[in-house]
């Protein structure tokens, strides 16, 4: 771990980029469709990035496109002020970590963690030797032996992170990495990307379409649409301040209702029921009441057909329970309601 | 509820009459695939004083002997020889072009289409006259037909569209994440089809190779306008059937059968064996 921090601090150039990934009004066209539409986003260096968006929102074109595995129609992308817009894959400082993995089946994993090396003309010793190094770094030396069809999908998850990582990358992509694996699993090696991206102090750009996934890792959230970024920000700033509905719905949390204000979302956690107080208010019938532990989700259709839900507090709830097809008011502190743009 | 109930009834009593109606169905199959050929090893082993016919006289490898001895009518040890080397040359050359066209046509380039359905209709094409156009070819350009030119070109028109179509299956499996893997980890495109996109295929590159060999070891419909003086296996077998008739013929079936297993046996023990190395490296 030292030695690949020192190694990217002497490898540098004298002054410090500022940014570690930059991308310039780039363009991606399939035949007609714009899949990415003239994007523009500065990463910091060494943060942990996630391009968070429903599918087909662009984040993956614009994912590949960093990594070189789709041609970029119009625009620049940088990578430490270095524009690589138009450079082979390799010579870009990247590396990607694929969905599905892509470990090569034939080749056992010290092979594979080694393929980089061996393309490169690194003799036998010394690559096995390295490649130990980033097995150990992930904890899956006693199975350098094993084929990837031997591994669980977590297990060849930690291979595909070495194979990724030998090559030094100074920006590390993944795409919907933790998205094969089951909740628990998706947990813990969340903990771990965040951990081994700290550690080694490069820039990661994650792909997901979990918003829970995003606000758990990122530094820098941005949130796409359409092929366009909708938002940048930190999850905590984007979660308390949605610039507009299709993001306060889609990173949920969320209730997006029209009031005399206009458009507002307020936090679900922030609403209450049946109070009658200083707060703005909306009238409907409890449709839903889910026990998640500590809180209650109680979801409510609103007379003007709109649907909203409230998180109350289990006590909150129990003191004052209320039962599908009872009415019910849903009331909130104006200090809450957040106005939002009509997307 | 009453579905449900039924369906437990019927399970509990055992297998419905269609299985056993099926199953004899199947059995007469193999009966009418395995019988005769069942029949044919057995009389191979034929007394010296047996005919082609039951009963057995005694048992005797005579007819195996006479194999070698080179008979007026038919060369068999020659024969066969020259049907192998045709067979391997066949199948290199089948596998060496369906691969790289398979590859290919994993997009789409100008003509692709058109070539597509050329490749379809060399396998709808009939046969005999395939290799009658072949032999007047020949004739045209006044050169002799023979195993190597004409007899070669016959017999890639057969294969070369099966293997095509094998490896579309093969390659339609693959995943192009492998690919672009490659591409991340600095390979160049030599380095990916040698150390990863070759690899991965080789099962069904083997099969192709393996098919097309069978294809053209018993090739005769093609082959034998355009054979020239020097007759392949195939076709040595069809003039001994029809000028004379005794166990020796059987004899020889026997033997391309032991022959077939013994090709298949060995190819897939070559790959069990390279399969295990790959599992089972310890590289310290």
């Amino acid at each position: 771990m030292m030695r690949l921090a020192s190694q990217r601090s002497t490898g540098g150039t004298a002054a410090e980029p500022r940014f570690d990934v930059e991308l310039v009004a780039v363009t991606k066209r399939y035949d007609r469709t714009v899949a990415v539409d003239a994007i523009s986003l500065r990463i910091p260096p060494a943060s942990y990035c996630c391009l968070l968006g429903p599918s087909g929102c662009g984040k993956t074109s614009t994912l590949r496109m960093i990594a070189g595995h789709e041609i970029v129609n119009d625009g620049d992308i940088l990578i430490r002020d270095r524009n690589i817009t138009d450079l082979p894959t390799a010579k870009r400082g990247t590396a990607m970590m694929f969905q599905s993995y892509a470990l090569f089946p034939h080749l056992n994993c010290l092979d594979n963690v080694a393929f980089s090396l061996k393309m490169r003309g690194v003799g036998k010793t010394g690559r096995y030797a390295r490649a130990r190094e980033f097995l150990d770094l992930v904890e899956m030396e006693e199975f350098a032996t094993r084929l990837p069809a031997q591994l669980s999908g977590g297990q060849q998850q930690r291979i595909a992170l070495a194979r990724s990582l030998i090559t030094e990358p100074q920006v590390l992509l993944l795409d919907e990495p933790l998205s094969a694996l089951d909740p628990f699993l998706r947990v813990r090696m969340r903990e771990e990307l965040k951990r081994l991206q700290r550690e080694l102090g490069i820039t990661f750009i994650h792909v997901t379409h979990s918003q829970d996934e995003a606000m758990a890792l990122a530094d820098l959230m941005v949130v796409m649409d359409q092929g366009h970024i909708r938002q940048v920000g930190t999850p905590r700033q984007i979660f308390e301040a949605p610039a507009d509905a299709f993001i306060a719905r889609f990173i949920g949390g969320h209730n997006v209702l029209p009031t005399s204000r206009g458009l507002v979302a307020i936090r679900a956690d922030r609403c209450r029921i049946g109070q009658t107080g200083n707060g703005a208010q909306f009238s409907g019938r409890v449709i839903a009441v889910e026990y998640q532990g500590p809180v209650v989700r109680v979801a409510l259709q609103m007379q003007s057909g709109e649907h909203a839900a409230a998180l109350l507090p289990d006590d909150t709830f129990f003191a004052a329970p209320v039962q599908p097809g009872d009415p019910a008011t849903l009331v909130w502190s104006e200090a809450d309601a957040h106005p939002v743009a009509v997307s | 509820m009453m579905v449900g109930g039924q369906s437990y009834q019927t399970a509990g009593r055992g297998r419905p009459w269609t299985f056993y109606a099926l199953a004899t169905l199947f059995g007469f199959f193999l009966l009418f695939l395995y019988g005769p050929m069942l029949v044919i090893y057995i009389l191979s082993f034929q007394g010296p004083h047996g005919g082609v016919t039951f009963p057995m006289v005694g048992t005797s490898l005579v007819w195996f002997e006479d194999i070698l001895k080179p008979g007026q009518m038919a060369n068999i040890p020659v024969s066969f020889g020259r049907s192998i080397a045709l067979a391997s040359v066949v199948s290199l050359l089948t596998i060496t072009i369906s691969v790289a066209a398979g590859l290919a046509f994993r997009r789409r380039f100008p003509g692709s289409g058109v070539l597509f359905y050329l490749a379809v209709a060399s396998l709808v094409m009939p046969s005999l006259l395939v290799g009658f156009g072949i032999g007047l070819g020949f004739r045209a350009l006044d050169t002799k037909p023979s195993l190597f030119t004409s007899a070669l070109g016959a017999q890639l028109t057969w294969t070369l569209p099966f293997g095509l179509f094998a490896m579309f299956a093969v390659v339609n499996r693959f995943n192009r994440a492998y690919e672009e893997a490659a591409n991340d980890l600095g390979a160049s495109s030599w380095q990916r089809l040698r150390h990863v996109t070759l690899p991965i295929l080789l099962p069904g590159i083997i099969g192709v190779g393996m098919g097309a060999f069978t294809l053209s070891y018993d090739e005769y419909a093609r082959t034998t306008l355009v054979i020239g003086e020097r007759n392949t296996l195939p076709l040595e077998i069809y003039a001994l059937i029809s000028s004379a008739t005794s166990p020796t013929l059987f004899a020889i079936g026997t033997v391309t059968t032991g022959v077939s297993f013994l090709i298949i046996g060995i190819t897939l023990w070559r790959i069990l064996r390279l399969q295990r190395r790959r599992a089972g490296a310890v590289p310290s």
